[in-house]
């Protein structure tokens, strides 16, 4: 009788695990290339990052990351109207890449070496760092040492954001973790937040639909370069995809891209990224 | 292995949050349930009317809107936070504390279900015997009724109690550092998306399963032979 407790967590997991073996066999699937020789694409972006990537109340998408990745599909051979969206979340992204579920990924991904082994990225194709983002009429806070002093800071739960400022800066300031981003802009406006931090082009996005109400301050004090995502065998792809992002650097689409979606903000156009073909 | 010794004392804090938040929100949700259910089963209309109409409204409200309502609602636009807004822990502590009404708020209103259906098993005869001894409503509900219902309700008391266990995730949307919380954290660092899965379903597992075989059991001890 005293099994039927293990029974039940054990059942649970062999369950998981067969989930896991599942996702694992369908995996080898097929590659950008084929996927785009086939004449559909699917990709994998966020709906709910305004000047990022945003799904409009009538169904169509913008943003830099939007239009970056219909550059690269069009690269490919591949119309906008053969192109299906798919949101992915921070958390569901090498699944959604692994399991072939989309054919790769263009969301504020940062290059790093931990996702390196799950995916293969092809970029960068932005520089970005983290930044702060203050009501308009805030003047004493000017970089993340002025928050020092109990100064209340918002960020995403669990981002790498998040997790820099608990490291190396919030010794003396607070920090408000909420789910989404849109969140902690709304503390903000509300007053209940004193800054939030994440990339500086995301929070660019956000000054940019709330003109007059925030804006970004200081410089930027960390470094992430945002790559495409796609499956980690798939080279050929891979060096495509390089080759399309390098073409939309060199034939000023890249910069048009930035400045429609991001220019609002007043945000400067940065530095171009250069491809890291490894 | 690298996973859990990397984040083995994080996990153990994240976790003891996750019970520290359980704990207090059973504490005040079975305070406020038990009032609910003396209310639902009160002579007096007005009390019944309010009770049923908070049960209704709340039970059927999902748990996300409640606690994101006490996050945006009452800390944000009232500026009912909790906490002193002048103390260098303020956030932390008014979100701990905006996690735990909101829990307590809406597990209450399952409590109060539960404890209703235990009153209805305690047989009419019982509260009229209490009330020929001269006892009143409150008293008759007391030391008469009450108790006996409880007794009654001990399992569903402890699914409930499992219920909230897990729905403590839920604090991670307005910032609680509970298991939930750190689980994004790893989720994000390591994108080890199932192993990170798997050793937080199997930590839920170790604070739910001997709940639910210590309910089980107090249940069968306490039953009321009739």
């Amino acid at each position: 009788m005293k099994l039927k407790f293990l029974a039940a967590p054990a059942a649970a997991l062999l369950l998981a695990g067969s989930v896991a073996g599942c996702s694992g066999a369908s995996a080898k699937s097929k590659t950008v290339e084929a996927s785009a020789q086939n004449g559909h694409l699917t990709i994998g972006i966020s709906f709910d990052r305004p000047g990022l990537g945003i799904k409009s109340p009538d169904g169509t998408f913008k943003g830099f990351d939007v239009d970056v990745a219909r550059y690269v599909a069009s690269k490919l051979g591949v119309q906008e109207s053969s192109i299906t969206w798919k949101e992915a979340t921070p958390a569901q992204r090498e699944s959604l890449i692994q399991n072939g579920q989309v054919d790769y990924v263009v969301n504020t991904y940062s290059i790093n070496d931990a996702r390196k082994e799950k995916v293969a990225f092809a970029g960068p194709y932005f520089l970005a760092g983290q930044s702060l983002l203050v009501r308009a009429d805030n003047t004493d806070i000017t970089g993340p040492e002025s928050l020092n002093g109990g100064k209340k800071l918002c960020s995403v739960t669990g981002s790498t954001p998040a997790q820099n400022i608990k490291k190396n800066y919030s010794k003396d300031a607070q920090l408000q973790e909420y789910d989404t981003p849109s969140a902690c802009v709304e503390a903000l406006k509300s007053g209940a937040v004193d800054a939030m931090t994440t990339d500086d082009i995301q929070l660019a996005g956000y000054a940019a639909a709330n003109p007059g109400k925030v804006k970004l301050v200081g410089k930027t004090f960390s470094k992430e370069n945002y790559g495409i995502g796609l499956k980690k065998d798939d080279t050929s792809g891979r060096a495509k995809i390089n080759d399309a992002i390098q073409s939309m650097i060199d034939d000023g689409s890249w910069a048009k891209a930035f400045q429609s979606n991001i220019g609002p903000s007043g945000y400067a156009l940065p530095a171009k990224p250069v491809i890291d073909r490894y | 292995m690298d996973i859990l010794n990397e984040y083995g004392d994080q996990l153990f804090a994240a976790f003891l949050t996750t019970l520290q938040l359980t704990m207090l929100s059973a504490l005040g949700s079975l305070l406020l349930g038990t009032m609910l259910t003396a209310m639902r089963v009160s002579p007096v209309w007005a009390l019944r009317t309010l009770a049923t109409g908070y049960v209704n409204i709340v039970r059927n409200t999902p748990l996300t809107l409640v606690v994101l309502f006490a996050s945006f609602g009452l800390a944000q636009q009232l500026g009912i936070t909790l906490a002193d807004p002048k103390s260098p822990t303020s956030i932390t502590d008014s979100s701990f504390r905006l996690a735990v009404l909101a829990f307590s708020l809406y597990t209450a209103t399952f409590v109060s279900e539960a404890l209703r259906a235990g009153v209805n098993t305690v047989p009419l005869g019982q509260s009229e015997a209490a009330r020929s001894l001269g006892l009143g409503f409150l008293q008759g509900l007391r030391y008469i009724v009450l108790p006996q219902a409880f007794r009654a309700v001990i399992a569903p008391l402890g699914s409930i109690l499992i219920a909230l266990t897990k729905n403590t995730t839920v604090a991670s949307v307005i910032g609680v550092a509970e298991a939930a919380l750190l689980m994004k954290e790893m989720i994000e660092n390591t994108s080890a998306l199932i192993v990170v899965g798997l050793i937080f379903g199997a930590g839920f597992m170790c604070l739910t399963i001997p709940t639910g075989a210590a309910f089980g059991h107090l249940s069968k001890k306490f039953e009321v032979k009739r």
